[in-house]
């Protein structure tokens, strides 16, 4: 029997818990190449800026073990031209699209977050927390708790859409990063992606400079899944009512369903997709597959299945259930 | 209508086989075979199913064959651990291609001159150029060249397929002791050149566009940027690049590329993102267009539209 892989994230209704993470679909039409992006829970687009943006000189990219580090600095087109030009074609194909938004202050969010208020074929706003916080001397939003904060809340007042906070790892420790978490949530965002690229280095020893020409650069793919998956373990037990979209190396089936069991109700497809480019459609039918091999009808059914049994925390109190 | 998509495919090599300096990687790949047009590349996955190996090896196709449905061969010089891998792979291994990928080169309508310069790996796709100018009564003169013989890479193709074949190397090991830059202007005017193709690193590429459009010659470039994906996602290879409306964009040399006209790229500007280029600090200025429109090809003379398989 085919399991059932619906999911709700805070009211948001997906057919199926497998999405693109931000960044890594193009404007949907590159990966539509390779993959129906109709068939995805949806499509998470780019982070977009309230202007065009060039980015970053290359080099961009660099290859680590299991990983890729990348520094592209949030090149794009600005939010007008997404929703003329490619807003309506993700509504055309059938697709549901999560915008991604960045900016340079909480102002610059709120007035992005109000522009797609009550656009059609906006199905939420994902806050990209890792934009350089400009009044604060180029900091990362997520590695400031208190300008995190601002940023959620002015986007909550902004706009009725549902709120996804996109969140790093490993900024102060994990603990940080439950804590920010919870003050996200307290802000207003209804669910948490988790995680973004981990800050990381290569250094081209002929040059003695940094590979990338870029200083703030990300490190992604399976290199960093253990970490994105212990943080989402760790944010599922400190707040097991806020859904989790999880993400972080998924590379396979078998990763997606560790990071549903570690809580996750979602997960979101990255740099998985430079690699394969029919990697999300891939990893769907293989976490069906896993779901059916289980004998587990039902994916909401398991998400936090890792915690049931866990040792009891601090307090004597297990993870409510 | 032919369906111009790429595909991914995983796919058998049918013959593996070193020439020179590179390594020759025929595939049995007809999806690829059937959509490709000259200029184009397969980004192939390095390294087995569990690799850790994340990016793809851009390649360009040397040359498509009605074979076993269609194969599809590139070649390539070992520069890492995934060229090195891939140089290991044998008859009936299967590697993993995702092609044809990029802007192919533009064709002439009418059979009028070409002079087509290649250094290093650049001649690698105009092989393939020059059997799809023949097939439309072009002439074709060939300048090739490398730092050293073993790295000129076509040679023999060309001879069979040009007017004449010009070859340097830097150590003198074969052809004139020179660049490909310093023999083009001659091809050109002996020709005489209607249109020159160039592939290469960027000095020969600067070089060639900057000869062209002192003669009033339209020059095609096929560009060498590092590429990640191959197909537009990651933003890796992007490049200044100056459209028929004056505003320069980082664009994308993986899907807007890799042949461009040399005119419109800001070559002494690769590797920098422009002062005024769209996006950049010095770009917001008033009475722009608000538009971010995807390149234009406004060379009256020439057409992509070949669609025949060598």
């Amino acid at each position: 029997m085919t399991p059932d892989l619906r999911v709700d994230l805070a009211g948001v209704r997906l057919p199926n818990p497998v999405l693109t993470a931000a960044g890594c679909a193009g404007t949907g039409r590159e990966l539509a190449l390779f993959t129906d992006v109709s068939r995805l829970g949806a499509v998470v687009t780019k982070s977009l800026m309230s202007g065009p943006r060039a980015g970053t000189p290359v080099p961009r990219v660099a290859e680590t073990p299991s990983g890729v580090l990348s520094a592209i600095g949030l090149q794009g087109p600005g939010l007008e031209v997404f929703l003329d030009r490619d807003l309506p074609w993700l509504v055309s194909q059938g697709a549901r699209a999560v915008v991604s938004i960045a900016g340079g202050s909480p102002d610059e969010y709120a007035e992005l977050a109000q522009r797609l208020d009550g656009q059609a074929g906006v199905t939420a706003v994902e806050v990209n927390l890792a934009s350089a916080n400009q009044a604060d001397h180029g900091r990362y939003f997520v590695g400031d708790r208190s300008s995190a904060v601002d940023v959620v809340r002015a986007v909550r007042a902004a706009t009725g859409l549902p709120v996804f906070a996109k969140l790093s790892s490993a900024m102060d420790s994990v603990g940080g990063t439950v804590a920010l978490a919870e003050a996200v949530v307290e802000a207003g965002a209804d669910v948490l992606s988790m995680i973004n690229s981990v800050r990381g280095m290569v250094v081209d020893t002929t040059t003695a400079r940094p590979a990338l020409a870029g200083a703030a650069a990300g490190l992604s793919g399976p290199a960093i899944r253990p970490i994105a998956l212990a943080t989402v373990h760790d944010v599922h037990q400190a707040l097991p009512q806020v859904p989790v979209i999880g993400m972080g190396g998924i590379h396979s089936g078998d990763d997606a369903l560790q990071f549903v069991l570690a809580g996750a109700s979602a997960v979101g497809v990255g740099t998985a997709s430079l690699h394969d480019p029919g990697a999300c459609g891939r990893i769907l039918r293989e976490l069906t597959g896993l779901l059916e091999e289980r004998g587990w009808s039902r994916i909401s059914d398991v998400v936090g299945r890792a915690h049931d049994g866990a040792p009891l925390r601090t307090g004597g109190f297990g993870r409510p259930h | 209508m032919t369906d111009f998509r790429p595909v991914q495919m995983r796919v058998p090599v049918l013959a593996a086989r070193p020439v020179d300096h590179y390594h020759a990687l025929t595939v049995v790949a007809p999806g690829v075979a059937e959509r490709f047009r000259a200029g184009q590349f397969v980004a192939v996955a390095v390294g087995d199913d569990r690799s850790g190996m994340m990016l793809r090896r851009p390649f360009s196709i040397y040359e498509v064959r009605p074979d076993h449905g269609g194969t599809v061969e590139f070649r390539f010089a070992v520069r890492g651990a995934g060229t090195a891998w891939l140089a290991e792979r044998r008859a009936q291994d299967l590697v993993d291609v995702v092609g044809p990928l990029g802007r192919p080169y533009p064709l002439p309508r009418d059979p009028v001159n070409c002079v087509l310069a290649g250094e290093e790996h650049g001649g690698a796709s105009l092989v393939p150029l020059a059997r799809a100018l023949r097939r439309r009564g072009c002439r074709v003169d060939f300048v090739l060249g490398a730092s050293t013989a073993a790295r000129i890479l076509g040679g023999d193709s060309a001879q069979r397929l040009g007017e004449s074949l010009t070859l340097t190397t830097e150590d003198g090991s074969l052809g004139e002791r020179a660049r490909v830059s310093d023999m083009v202007q001659r091809v050109v005017h002996e020709a005489p050149a209607d249109v020159v193709y160039a592939a290469g690193p960027l000095p020969l590429l600067r070089a060639v566009t900057a000869m062209g459009t002192s003669h009033g010659i339209p020059v095609q470039v096929s560009v060498e940027q590092q590429m990640t994906c191959g197909t537009g996602i990651c933003m890796s290879c992007v490049l200044p690049v100056t459209d028929a409306d004056e505003i320069t964009r980082m664009v994308r040399t993986c899907v807007d590329g890799p042949v461009f006209r040399g005119e419109q790229v800001r070559f002494d500007d690769v590797g920098t993102i422009p002062f005024d280029a769209l996006g950049a600090p010095g770009w917001a200025v008033a009475a722009r267009p608000q538009h971010d429109r995807e390149p234009v090809d406004a060379t009256p003379s020439l057409t992509g539209s070949d669609r025949e398989v060598s």
